[in-house]
């Protein structure tokens, strides 16, 4: 892949989208579509189908599709902070339900990494519907950093972040 | 709407095919979990497929998807072993990640640590090909009494 220029917010969202959606098969299943990100934060939608569907009776989601967003997009929050690209793991994702997501409407996480060290990354993240002070979900992970295997792509984004 | 939910439950349960628990959750067909009882005990299977994948140069499962049939496997195990009356609503999920999980079938176990008035304390615990190497372990806590609002995951 050609280096990205990245000049403009949209090249920097296609770039990030292409990497953390599209080549990360069940992402793509789930058709995360990233929205915005800057240094330490990641942004994320997942539009509401009706396979993602928890309840058949309300349309009410699962709570499956926001544990996998929630953890994506903390992972993309963690790899927007590494200066050298390397292979990280989630370590431990709580979830907090704070009440149901109104179904046939998007959800949106925004997740933040507010430490790194050598080994460990921290990151918190909230789930929402367009109002972030009322939140769906809340979520912390902790991402072990230097994880055995060969760093993916989207685990290499840190020089392409300006700080 | 939840009266419909555990009139569905009690015929289930008469039924004795615990599979037919999956059947009513999109999610949970498109996911491909289903609880099974074939060995006298209630596991809750996530069959493979490459969807699941989110480390491609492991290749892993995506941990999301591991906290998934987790929190599936809890309420499947409240559904089926419980008398419950009411549908139990997740308060909050803890997954602790191991292992990575290959490309291979992921089972899960789940059992309560704490039955409650109100409240449920789950534990559950994934593993693949050998029971003694969990991959990820869970803990979760469901409301069991109100039966007004319908829970995020059922």
């Amino acid at each position: 892949m050609a280096k990205p220029s990245l000049t403009t917010p949209e090249e920097r969202v296609a770039f990030f989208q292409q990497l953390f959606s599209d080549t990360i098969p069940h992402n793509k299943a789930l058709g995360l579509k990233v929205i915005a990100v800057a240094r330490g934060l990641a942004c994320m939608q997942l539009d509401w189908r009706e396979e993602l569907v928890g309840n058949p009776i309300t349309g009410v989601i699962a709570g499956g599709p926001l544990t996998a967003m929630l953890d994506a997009c903390c992972g993309m929050a963690v790899a927007t902070m590494l200066k050298e690209p390397m292979p990280f793991a989630t370590l431990d994702l709580r979830i907090d339900y704070a009440k149901p997501a109104a179904p046939r409407q998007p959800v949106i996480a925004e997740a933040e990494c507010y430490r790194v060290t050598q080994s460990v990354a921290f990151t918190r993240a909230f789930a929402h519907q367009g109002d972030p002070k009322d939140p769906v979900a809340a979520a912390a992970g902790t991402f072990m950093l230097g994880t055995k295997g060969k760093v993916m792509q989207a685990q290499s984004l840190g020089r392409a972040i300006k700080s | 709407m939840t009266a419909n939910l555990l009139k569905r439950l009690a015929e289930v349960r008469k039924s004795r095919d615990v599979a037919r628990l999956a059947d009513a959750i999109p999610y949970a067909r498109w996911m491909r979990i289903a609880p099974e009882n074939g060995t006298g005990e209630l596991l809750t299977r996530m069959r493979y497929h490459s969807d699941l994948i989110g480390n491609t140069m492991l290749p892993a499962i995506h941990g999301g998807t591991l906290g998934a049939m987790l929190e599936m496997a809890a309420i499947f195990h409240l559904l089926w072993e419980t008398e419950t009356e009411t549908v139990p609503k997740i308060v909050n999920i803890t997954v602790d990640y191991l292992r990575s999980a290959r490309p291979l079938d992921v089972i899960a176990s789940a059992k309560v640590t704490k039955q409650g008035r109100r409240m449920v304390n789950v534990f559950a615990e994934a593993w693949q090909d050998d029971r003694s190497k969990p991959v990820a372990t869970a803990n979760a806590h469901f409301l069991v009494t109100s039966s007004d609002d319908a829970p995020p995951s059922l």
